[in-house]
């Protein structure tokens, strides 16, 4: 996968702190203050990182999403 | 509401049995629950009442059910399933959290997320430690047997939970015991006196701490939520009883079993026995996570149609109940390959132990972290544990609550 191959997006109007994304792909996603979900610095590509889509699946309530730029 | 007509759909093949029953091994979901597993993903069972409910067995079908926002999990509504006639009976009070819909379950679980967050777990971790060095360090200095239940797993999160939550440790015979009333009372009264006690246990502690306060999360919600109205006295103490409980009974459960159903895989615990350089800790959360997989303590969790649903062919009726009998959608084979193996070097991701859509587990992260530290600890610290006694006389839980050993008697 090349770097660059996704645009990740966070709803965090869903988001509900499960941390499912920080602990599946911890090098894209965090938490922020509140506890919500949060896409680390220069990661909103997804950094090329096969676990993002492991982390898309693992969130309780749909709330990332990972698409083609396209 | 009127009681919703028997289903016309088929699913029903079969004559929906007694849901839930009794493990026949605690790490095996019960062997009545063959008929189920055939008839994978729905099928109908019947409640302790009589009522027949859906069961959900498919865990792609319960992944899609348990993030549908047209199931309920609002445990005032009189036409809630309940497992046991015990909780029935607590039917009229509401349980925070994970007994409400949104947005009222929103706004409480807003309150508390940044506290169990992977990062405030991860600062929690040397606490954790510290306080599982303390119990083995007891346990060794007592010399074997122990009784592993009151020694190490009930104390470990249940230290953990005080402290965070800021409540004191020093009553935990109290909580622990209205806890076990609460979860295996013998019937509605007596799950419900039990819950009474908690109330008063958390009035009484609320008021003190709005004089005194402390460094807790609890305290954190009256000083911030409670004051500025966010939250009232009630819902407050009912928030404090389910962190409280959620958060000292099921870890304990997955400390006992975990530990018993290692030690009846000794190929397995092998890898977990320390070698020159203790036991390898990147080893853990791949353990940790198939254990959830694996023993699905919290097997039978309900919900309610609020509207009509169709689902794998079936219509699910508004009115209807539903239990996910997590024990099987966890050894689902079209998720997990062999599923009936204890095995952490396939992949165990995905797995429903926590539940799924918004009311998956707030502690989750707090569990792993004890859990994690728990088990490398303990078999580090006494590579020679084994069972004290047979593991055939050793009592666990029944099938209507959480899963999890009763006692533990262990040597080393």
């Amino acid at each position: 996968m090349t770097k660059g191959s996704d645009v990740i997006r966070v709803d965090t109007d869903r988001c509900v702190g499960a941390g499912m994304c920080a602990l599946t792909a911890p090098g894209v996603f965090t938490q922020d203050d509140d506890g919500f979900s949060q896409i680390l610095p220069g990661q909103e590509d997804g950094g090329g990182d096969p676990m993002v889509r492991e982390a898309v699946r693992a969130c309780p309530v749909q709330a990332i999403s990972a698409g083609s730029p396209s | 509401m009127t009681k919703p007509a028997e289903p016309m759909e088929q699913s029903a093949r079969t004559e929906p049995i007694a849901f839930p029953r009794d493990r026949t091994c605690p790490y095996h979901p019960p062997t009545a629950y063959a008929p189920l597993r055939d008839a994978r993903p729905l099928s109908r069972v019947t409640l302790f009442d009589g009522r027949v409910v859906w069961a959900v067995t498919g865990h792609a079908v319960a992944r899609e059910l348990l993030a549908d926002p047209r199931l309920s999990s609002d445990r005032e509504n009189e036409d809630f399933p309940a497992p046991a006639e015990r909780f029935a009976g607590v039917r009229n009070r509401s349980v925070a959290l994970l007994g409400v819909d949104d947005p009222r379950h929103n706004t409480q679980r807003r309150m508390l997320i940044p506290s169990f967050s992977v990062k405030r777990v991860a600062a929690l971790r040397p606490r954790i430690q510290e306080t599982v060095d303390r119990l083995l360090d007891a346990m060794e200095a007592q010399g074997p047997p122990a009784e592993l239940v009151s020694a190490f797993a009930l104390p470990v999160p249940s230290i953990v939970i005080c402290a965070l939550l800021g409540v004191p440790y020093a009553d935990h015979d109290f909580f622990e015991e209205q806890s076990r009333r609460l979860l295996r009372g013998a019937d509605a009264r007596v799950s419900q006196a039990a819950r009474g006690e908690l109330d008063a246990y958390f009035h009484a502690l609320i008021d003190r701490k709005r004089e005194e306060p402390g460094d807790g999360l609890l305290d954190e919600l009256i000083h911030q939520q409670l004051a500025a109205g966010a939250v009232d006295r009630e819902e407050l103490a009912d928030l404090a009883t389910i962190l409280l409980v959620a958060g000292h009974e099921t870890t304990a459960n997955m400390i006992s079993l975990g530990t018993f159903t290692l030690l009846q895989h000794p190929e397995r615990l092998a890898e977990l026995r320390p070698g020159p350089g203790g036991t390898d800790p990147s080893l853990m959360p791949a353990v940790v996570e198939e254990l959830l997989r694996y023993l699905s303590i919290a097997d039978g969790m309900l919900r309610l149609v609020k509207e009509d649903i169709e689902v794998a062919g079936s219509t699910l009726r508004a009115g209807e109940g539903v239990v996910f009998s997590t024990s099987l959608i966890n050894r689902d084979e079209a998720a997990y390959e062999d599923p009936e193996e204890l095995n952490w070097h396939r992949t165990t991701r995905h797995h429903l132990a926590f539940g799924f859509g918004i009311h998956q587990c707030l502690g989750q992260n707090l569990a792993r972290a004890e859990l994690e530290i728990a088990l490398r600890s303990l078999f580090e610290r006494l590579p020679r544990l084994r069972l004290a006694v047979p593991a055939e006389e050793i009592p666990f839980k029944p099938g209507d609550t959480i899963q999890g050993m009763l006692e533990l008697p262990v040597t080393w």
